[in-house]
């Protein structure tokens, strides 16, 4: 394998961590629950109900944007949040990647006991 | 989500052979790449550090399930990258590794499970099918909130 695959694979699983990190505290999850219709939404929109001040929510936002699971879009002068399912299609992969390094890994056990 | 890894592998070696490779610290460490602090005790946290080129900065950290000598070896780990992360308090996913006799030597099943635990499967499915309405996306998010609480 090259090292080039290798460090893609590296910030693949830690981007994975980073979405796992992100999606794993209440509020966060909760705002995503709110944006996963597709509908991009403002921050007084995603504050509707809510007890957090705008700039709690703008600080989880951020979170979830760092590890891209939404995204920004300015519309005039206010920021609008919308989903973006890429991150989360890309949880799918975790899988495969998981399994690729178990066949890696059982291959070399193979080569061990074979010797 | 597929939820689950399995693998299988003839290995021309004893099972005798094969449970040491996977049992004896330095050996497992040999092939897993992962330098032990010690050998692998049944109910005991195992601990070291990851040696596989870009992934020296992992700890290896996992909980020892059982030791069925030549039969059944299995972990518990979890897929938390933060050297931080304390294996009692993230999610896990189960590692079993059983062995059978065969005729070329040792038949090798390697299976992973519980990917439903990793916050991954909180509903994320929901989400991307998105056809299950909000209920069962709420529903979702009740337990994985619930178990994470």
């Amino acid at each position: 394998m090259s090292r080039k695959d290798l460090s893609g694979m590296t910030a693949k699983r830690l981007a994975c961590a980073a979405v796992f990190a992100a999606l794993g505290d209440k509020t966060r999850l909760l705002l995503v629950s709110q944006l996963c219709g597709g509908q991009p939404r403002s921050i007084s929109q995603l504050r509707e109900g809510s007890r957090l001040t705008r700039q709690a929510i703008t600080k989880h936002l951020r979170v979830l944007e760092g590890a891209g699971v939404v995204r920004s879009v300015r519309r005039g002068r206010e920021s609008r949040f919308q989903y973006d399912p890429q991150a989360i299609e890309g949880l799918k992969g975790y899988l495969d990647f998981v399994s690729l390094q178990w066949d890696q890994a059982l291959s070399r056990l193979k080569s061990l006991v074979e010797r | 989500m597929e939820n689950r890894i399995e693998k299988r592998i003839e290995l021309k070696a004893s099972v005798s052979r094969v449970w040491r490779a996977l049992t004896d610290y330095r050996e497992f460490g040999e092939w897993f790449r992962v330098r032990l602090d010690g050998p692998f005790v049944e109910g005991q946290v195992s601990r070291g550090q990851i040696t596989y080129p870009g992934y020296e900065h992992v700890k290896w950290q996992v909980i020892v399930q059982k030791m069925e000598p030549e039969r059944l070896f299995s972990f518990t780990w979890h897929h938390c990258f933060d050297p931080d992360a304390d294996i009692f308090k993230e999610p896990t996913t189960l590692v079993e590794f059983r062995l059978e006799k065969t005729e070329a030597g040792t038949l090798l099943t390697l299976t992973e499970s519980g990917f439903e635990n990793l916050p991954d499967a909180l509903g994320l499915e929901a989400f991307r099918r998105n056809n299950g309405g909000w209920t069962e996306q709420m529903k979702n998010i009740e337990s994985y909130v619930a178990q994470r609480s």
